[in-house]
């Protein structure tokens, strides 16, 4: 039998990460308050379910906007030729009056230079393709999002050398960890070609202050080496400190605007992975003009560039929205992370992003990853969470695990919740037999969820298992 | 500082087939605002039957049910990301599939995997087979995209399949045998043969003969088959469509090595006309190829929201029939118009039955048989005549003087208007040779001054022209 390419026979794709077992776990058993009430809750995915219905409400009442409406039929035809990889003039220019606002409109961003991309994972593997050749690197700190380790490499052929970071100082980058990172690849005749950074971060929830911004910005410079910045998460920064944007800081200190690119989706900050709305955001020309002849392996659809540029142009509805949003990622992270503190789970302080860093080191046997293994082996089939752990995301320190809250509606975060209490309160009693425990009290009421047939089946994440058992056809 | 990928330029668009899309672009055509523009024909469009499905949507509004309160699917869309993309729509896709082959061959859903186009379908299915410095055969002409499409990034090379007029462009056994002694002793590895059925940009469907050649050659040489099926569904005139999974099994072929080798490709671009959807998906009975393919998807996922629409438009058989059905019959007829007007000019096209264009023989208007000349000739084309046709070479085609018109990608108004121009330009072509050769035969100076002034005005084109 004659071989196919060593990238399709290869593990590249990472789907033997821990990161993705999880979700096996929930895909074979997914919890649903009345069909599967023992069924484990999905807390793996980092997803921004909260604002659907003031979506749903414009989308209602801007039928223009669907292809599928009368009053939006007429477009059809152009919609549906439009091919051309600049994109729709319309939805360059509402995506960047959207990041713009986003940043408070510190800054302003140029539609020229933005080029789409098959979702943020398209966007990224376009940038490596870009800046590096097969067998360079990039440096990227850690903890880091799992998804990179394909992205990045997986067809691309460029290398990732980790930036580590510690919790000592609460995963700070600085120019001690970017040092040595570089200095490693060089041990290991690594090219290095550029750093990327997540801010907000995912994992940590964290953003990136303007002192670290600008240390990161400056040592690229020296080093001439490309900075992306995968701002992803802009939008969800719910709490003070303030968002800096890497296109704020360039505007401050000296830099060379060639080695500065920015990765950006709506999949989180909006809530729409299924559209597909991967942006790459370059200061370099030829990256632009490289990156938009790429895009045509990942154009978005015209329909959805119709959708997109009809509602971001719409100020009113834009302004509300990044308004509601903040408040909901507030309310339901304090609500969250308050009712963990009071069953003694602490976790790092952030203000933004769609999960936490909770911290449950002190709950590993030994401070190993294998500690870690087993009880994130219990956290999923004793506690029924998919949780994800620290490991995946390349952590350096066992007991961290990344716990998403944004993509439950609330009385599935309150089921959630019962159980780490429950299992919490069992720890302790383990710990401290004689010890009486303070019952938190929670809410617990489970209305009564509409049968929803297509939501049940739809929920699916962008799974890993080849025959998912929740995705069935109606037909 | 950047990749070489990003400095070089195989990303082919230096081609003179995307040039001339540029100076089109620079100068469109318009009937009204701009009459003497360039004519988009090198764009291999289908833009003869949105009628029919514009019509459907309006008998079928709220089809993303938007307006019933509570129901609204926009929610479910908007998460899902599954890369294995939803199941109705792979249903309706594979039952789609099927029809357009007379139902002679049946699809499995799980074998299929969605991806954003064909661009991105054919340069993963690459990725998939092949590894970096190995090649691919491609009967020649072929679509000048495939030159990115599946080089670029991949690193995987092209080795062209010589294929000639003599025998209208047939695929040979002896040529595919040629290629692969040029592929080893280029010391290329070669792991395919990568087909275009119906041709891009013959317009012809493969023979059985010719699809029997090319599954013999890849057993014989253990290699796999690619077949991009784009335009299958513009199938317009006899013989029928046969598809190279038709093709295995009449063969017998189905539980042996090579079934497992052999891959469609195929798209909504071409037969559904819509290209802006990027709708592209790859079918492979390989299971290794499938879930490495599926994988691969996630870097150019379809739409969540377009996959939604389509699988409700596709859904209602009686549209697709009757879709089908008319979208050959105006195909069919316009193409006739198109090979009518040139051979009034005296022009001939290669005999076509399928896809949006017609591969058009103008070596009697090169001033030599050469390369140079067709390029002077397509020059002349763009930017006197104002038509944007694709020169042979940027197909790779191995004789020069054949041209890829289109006709599917506008009003048949504009194609009369560019009939027209064809006809001015052969006639003045004709005529200035004529004079040319009297202008040599001994003419007093004066008559020549006065005679190539007259003739000067004359082939300045008039701006009224197009009014008539």
């Amino acid at each position: 039998m004659v071989a196919i390419s060593k990238i399709a026979t290869g593990n590249g794709h990472g789907e033997d990460s821990p990161y993705f077992d999880g979700w096996k776990a929930y895909e074979t058993n997914p919890f649903h308050p009345i069909d599967r009430p023992d069924g484990v809750i999905q807390m793996g995915l980092a997803e921004n379910q909260l604002c659907f219905n003031f979506i749903k409400k414009w989308v209602m009442e801007h039928p223009e906007a669907s292809l599928c409406s009368a009053e939006g039929v007429n477009k059809f035809e152009e919609t549906a030729l439009f091919q051309d990889y600049h994109g729709m003039p319309e939805f360059r220019e509402a995506v960047a009056k959207f990041m713009g606002k986003v940043r408070g409109d510190r800054v302003k961003f140029d539609p020229d230079r933005i080029v789409m991309s098959g979702g943020a994972t398209g966007a990224h593997e376009m940038v490596a393709f870009c800046l590096a050749d097969p067998g360079e690197a990039f440096l990227v700190p850690t903890p880091y999002y799992p998804g990179f380790d394909r992205d990045l490499r997986w067809r691309t052929g460029v290398e990732l050398v980790p930036v580590v970071c510690e919790s000592s100082n609460n995963f700070k980058i600085t120019r001690a960890a970017l040092e040595a990172a570089y200095e490693k690849a060089k041990e290991a005749n690594l090219r290095v070609k550029g750093l990327l950074i997540t801010n907000p971060s995912n994992p940590l929830g964290t953003i990136l202050d303007r002192d670290t911004l600008k240390g990161i910005v400056k040592f690229i410079n020296e080093k001439n080496i490309h900075l992306i910045g995968d701002e992803i998460y802009a939008a969800t920064v719910f709490m003070e400190p303030e968002f800096v944007s890497i296109s704020e800081i360039i505007e401050e200190v000296e830099c060379n605007r060639d080695l500065i690119h920015i990765v950006y989706s709506l999949s989180k900050d909006m809530g729409f992975p299924g559209f597909r709305v991967g942006i790459v955001y370059s200061y370099n020309d030829a990256v632009v003009s490289c990156a938009r002849k790429m895009s045509s392996f990942g154009l978005v659809s015209s329909q959805t560039q119709h959708l997109i540029a009809t509602m971001l142009s719409d100020d009113d509805f834009v302004d509300s929205f990044i308004v509601e949003s903040k408040e909901q990622l507030f309310k339901r992270h304090k609500y969250f992370t308050l009712s963990l503190s009071q069953v003694g789970i602490g976790s790092l302080k952030s203000n933004a992003g769609l999960f936490i860093w909770m911290d449950l080191r002190k709950l590993l046997k030994e401070k190993t990853f294998d500690a870690e293994m087993d009880l994130w082996r219990v956290i999923i089939n004793e506690v029924k969470l998919n949780v994800s752990p620290g490991s995946s995301f390349h952590c350096d320190e066992p007991g961290w695990f990344r716990v998403c809250f944004a993509n439950m509606d609330d009385n599935t975060m309150e089921v959630a919740l019962l159980r780490i209490t429950t299992f919490m309160h069992k720890h302790n009693e383990a710990m401290v037999p004689r010890k009486l425990c303070r019952r938190a009290s929670l809410k617990l009421s489970l209305s009564r969820r509409r049968d929803d047939f297509m939501s049940q089946n739809m929920m699916s994440p962008h799974s890993p298992i080849p025959q998912s058992p929740l995705v069935r056809a109606r037909t | 500082m950047l990749s070489s990928k990003a400095s070089c330029n195989s990303h082919g668009q230096d081609s003179s087939y995307f040039l001339g899309w540029q100076l089109y672009e620079n100068n469109p055509f318009h009937e009204v605002e701009n009459p003497t523009g360039i004519i988009q024909m090198g764009l291999a469009e289908n833009q003869l039957s949105f009628d029919l499905v514009e019509s459907w949507l309006r008998k079928n509004p709220d089809v993303m049910e938007l307006k019933k309160g509570g129901e609204s699917v926009f929610r479910e869309l908007a998460l899902f990301q599954d890369y294995h993309g939803l199941p109705t729509f792979k249903n309706e896709l594979v039952e789609y599939m099927a029809k357009i082959r007379g139902n002679k061959v049946k699809f499995d859903p799980n074998n299929l995997v969605l991806a954003a186009g064909a661009t991105s379908a054919n340069e993963t299915l690459i990725f998939c087979l092949a590894d970096p410095g190995e090649a691919i055969l491609l009967p020649t002409p072929y679509y000048p995209g495939f030159d990115r499409d599946l080089k670029w990034r991949t690193g995987v090379e092209i080795v062209p399949v010589h294929c000639w007029s003599s025998n209208g462009f047939r695929i040979t056994m002896f040529a595919l045998e040629e290629a692969y002694e040029r592929a080893q002793k280029l010391n290329l590895k070669v792991k395919g043969v990568l087909i275009t059925n119906p041709s891009n940009p013959l317009g012809t469907t493969m023979t059985k003969e010719e699809l029997d050649h090319l599954i013999t050659f890849a057993v014989a040489k253990n290699i796999h088959v690619i077949s991009d099926e784009v335009f299958s569904g513009t199938v317009f005139d006899s013989p029928g469509f046969i598809s190279i999974l038709e093709a295995a099994m009449d063969r017998n072929l189905e539980n042996t090595d090579v079934w497992s080798r052999i891959h469609i490709v195929y798209s909504l671009s071409k037969d559904l006309g819509l290209p802006g959807f990027r709708v592209g998906m790859i079918y492979s009975n390989n299971k290794t190829v499938v879930g490495a393919s599926t994988k691969m998807s996630s870097f150019g996922l379809v739409s969540s929201q377009t996959q939604y629409l389509l699988t409700n438009v596709l859904a209602s058989k009686r549209f697709t029939s009757k879709y089908m059905k008319e979208n050959q019959k105006r195909l069919k007829k316009r193409k006739e118009m198109l090979v009518s007007g040139l051979k009034k000019s005296g022009i001939e096209c290669l005999k076509s039955n399928a896809g949006l264009f017609c591969w058009v023989d103008m070596r009697h208007l090169l001033s030599s048989n050469t390369l140079e000349a067709e390029t002077k000739l397509w020059n002349q084309m763009v930017c006197d005549v104002g038509l944007n046709i694709s020169p042979g070479s940027s197909f790779h085609c191995s004789e020069p003087g054949w041209f890829r018109v289109c006709f599917a990608n506008m009003s048949r108004g504009t194609l009369q208007v560019a009939m027209r121009r064809i006809k001015d330009f052969v006639e003045r072509s004709n005529f200035m040779g004529r004079i040319k050769m009297n202008y040599q035969q001994n003419m007093s100076s004066l008559s020549r001054k006065l005679l190539s002034n007259w003739v000067r005005k004359l082939s300045s084109p008039d701006p009224n022209e197009h009014e008539r």
